[in-house]
């Protein structure tokens, strides 16, 4: 006969009354909870972990670029140099930089020196001179200090990289700038103000701020309306049969395909059947619409579906149709979940590039877009172009692009859990 | 009063769920301004009945109907009956309080709105005045029409699903298990309140609690696999059952 293990009320509160197998078996549950626990702990803070790595990295190579290194140089607008040609004039603002520059060293200089001083400088400084003078034609003749962005290679040296270009001598003059606090950090506001420039300390976010804007309107504008209706058809009206179950399918299949072949799709169709122009946000709004539809109408069916069936059989049992039992009671009730799903598919197309690389939006697009035919460019392509630059400055420039994509993100997701939260309790 | 024209009369319905039958022959009559209370154990199809009797069943792609159902000797499963009318006419109340996530106000109001019954705002609020004060429930929330109706108590939710129903006038209300989901207190308030409702309406309801049935019905009708057993006066059925199967279910031999 089988000896059976019952535990009796007795054991409980007294271990040393259970029998030798009873207490192996506690033990051996005990073990395990314990193992399923830890490895649950162990697999979440290396989430936390590889999360916190990654956000740290990007955060210590991205901060730099929202500040800048300012020279004071005291520009004295010669007259002489008031020229009218465009390729002398730029010569002649040059000159008038080495020589504000040097006019702590010595008066005499040679060209070798001129061009070795000019390199401290932002070539931007070039443009704003430009800027001012035709703007205001009486500076001519007269003396102005100016605070201007310093140069990449300057730059690096005073972040103390080792693999500086800079010369020996430069580097004397660095010093004495410093000795007479010529030189100032201040925070870089034209990285939200500006385009992009071949000049990584002056090339900003603007333009690909705007891009991404106006993409995701035209992307939301399409695929909002088209899917929410397709969903209610689908879930609402659409007779069950087998070609339901093939659509259902076919979605699911679409939602997963990779978003590079819808790029491939809006280029055969949108650009050369179509012939919209290329890297216009209009086109990447519609290839990114066609991939936020799958998406979209999964998750507002899943809403539909979530809406209970009392709700629907309340409506009819008073004789609502059934277009007025959809719009009336389900829509309004699914109306949070569809919001959410939304949310979250724009969450996805905001860190699109792929498709939109193959639309053409990887032209330098150094201006804000002007209209939705003009060419732009979005974020993601952005810190895509800059990554691949030399410069140091360019690749401190993506990092704190990734940033403020990231913190996008970060508000998307936050309205999403929010609205989510907030009606969820309806009944 | 006509009381001998049967309200409702039933003719050789019989109801499947794809292949499998669910009812079997059904013939039945109901007569007006009773209550008629369906008794029979689980899924003896009692419920799918009722559901005939104002077309919920259409909205199961699945469902086929075969036989007749006559209101006031009309088919109600002619091609000429609009469903969206028929269920104006038939009102339903369901097993577990289903109000709208909208103000009570709105609950009630929204039968009269779609079918367009009031006139301007003043009898629209006339309307869901009356339709509360007969559903007992006026004195209750008069004061918080605006509050969410899904803010109320069991019982109090399930007055007001009996308010919206009659807010539209109807000739017949189905009652499906209408107290299974409230205490011994709501379950009094509402049976009191459908007695009342008899007078101006045709009620079938169907019940699991023969208690229930013997103290609000006028005649009782007995299902048991999908077939009606027995059907009569509910003292006579009580009393005297005249099918074994009855007398078994009544004496708690299931």
């Amino acid at each position: 006969m089988v000896k059976q293990i019952s535990p009796s009320i007795s054991t409980i509160f007294t271990p040393e009354g259970q029998s030798l197998e009873q207490k192996k078996r506690l033990r051996k549950r005990h073990r395990k909870e314990y193992a399923f626990k830890t490895f649950g702990r162990a697999s979440v803070t290396l989430a936390l972990g590889i999360l916190f790595i990654l956000l740290g990295a990007i955060s210590l190579k991205g901060l730099p670029a929202f500040f800048v290194t300012e020279i004071k140089i005291s520009v004295y607008f010669n007259p002489e140099h008031r020229l009218a040609d465009p390729v002398k004039k730029y010569d002649a603002y040059q000159e008038m930089i080495a020589v504000s520059l040097s006019q702590k060293f010595t008066d005499k200089l040679s060209s070798e020196d001129k061009t070795a001083l000019i390199n401290l400088v932002s070539l931007g400084t070039l443009k704003t001179i430009h800027a001012m003078t035709s703007e205001n034609p009486s500076l001519w003749g007269n003396r102005r200090e100016l605070w201007v962005p310093v140069s990449n290679a300057l730059s690096d040296y005073l972040k103390g990289k080792k693999n500086g270009k800079l010369t020996e001598k430069q580097k004397e003059w660095v010093q004495d700038f410093q000795s007479h606090h010529d030189l100032r950090t201040s925070f870089r506001t034209s990285f939200f103000t500006n385009s992009d420039s071949q000049e990584p300390e002056l090339a900003g976010i603007l333009g690909a701020v705007f891009g991404s804007i106006f993409t995701l309107m035209i992307a939301l504008a399409i695929a909002f309306p088209i899917g929410t209706i397709t969903a209610v058809y689908l879930e609402e009206f659409a007779p069950r049969s087998w070609w339901a179950d093939l659509i259902e399918i076919s979605l699911n299949n679409l939602a997963a395909v990779p978003s590079i072949v819808f790029g491939l799709l809006a280029l055969s169709v949108f650009l050369l059947l179509f012939g919209l122009p290329r890297s216009a946000s209009l086109v990447g709004g519609l290839t990114l619409a066609l991939m936020m539809f799958p998406l979209m109408i999964i998750a507002s069916r899943e809403a539909l579906k979530a809406v209970p069936k009392a709700l629907r059989e309340a409506a009819q049992g008073l004789g609502a149709s059934r277009i007025q039992v959809v719009f009336h009671h389900v829509l309004p009730s699914a109306i949070p979940g569809i919001i959410t799903g939304t949310i979250i598919s724009i969450a996805r197309a905001i860190g699109e590039s792929a498709p939109l690389l193959l639309i053409g939006m990887v032209a330098f697009i150094p201006t804000v877009p002007e209209s939705l035919m003009s060419p732009a460019t979005v974020l993601p392509v952005q810190i895509y172009q800059w990554v691949e630059q030399p410069e140091s400055g360019f690749i401190e420039n993506s990092s704190a692009a990734i940033l403020v994509l990231l913190l996008f993100l970060f508000i998307l997701n936050f309205i999403a859990i929010y609205i989510r939260k907030h009606f969820e309790k309806q009944w | 009063m006509l009381t001998n024209t049967p309200k409702l009369s039933v003719r050789k319905l019989s109801l499947f769920y794809g292949r499998q039958q669910a009812l079997f022959n059904i013939n039945m009559d109901i007569r007006k301004n009773e209550v008629m209370a369906l008794i029979g154990p689980s899924g003896c199809g009692k419920s799918s009945f009722l559901r005939c009797l104002n077309r919920m069943n259409d909205t199961f792609d699945t469902v086929q109907v075969v036989g007749n159902v006559l209101l006031d000797g009309k088919d109600i499963y002619d091609k000429s009956v609009d469903v969206v009318q028929l269920r104006a006419c038939v009102g339903m109340v369901f097993q577990r309080a289903n109000p709208f996530p909208k103000s009570i106000y709105d609950n009630v109001a929204y039968g009269p709105r779609i079918h367009g019954i009031a006139k301007s705002s003043a009898d629209l609020d006339a309307i869901v005045q009356s339709s509360l004060e007969r559903a007992g429930l006026l004195r209750e929330v008069h004061d918080r029409l605006h509050q969410l109706g899904t803010s109320l108590s069991g019982g109090q939710q399930q007055r007001l699903c009996i308010a919206r129903a009659i807010a539209v006038n109807p000739e017949v209300i189905l009652m499906d298990e209408p107290c299974s989901a409230l205490d011994p207190i709501a379950t009094a308030r509402v049976e009191e309140l459908i007695d009342e409702l008899r007078e101006r309406f045709t009620i079938v309801m169907v019940t699991h609690n023969l208690q229930q049935a013997a103290r609000v019905s006028q005649r009782i009708a007995f299902f048991h696999s999908g077939e009606l057993v027995e059907a009569g006066e509910t003292g006579d059925v009580f009393t005297n059952p005249q099918d074994k199967r009855t007398q078994d279910y009544l004496t708690g031999r299931y």
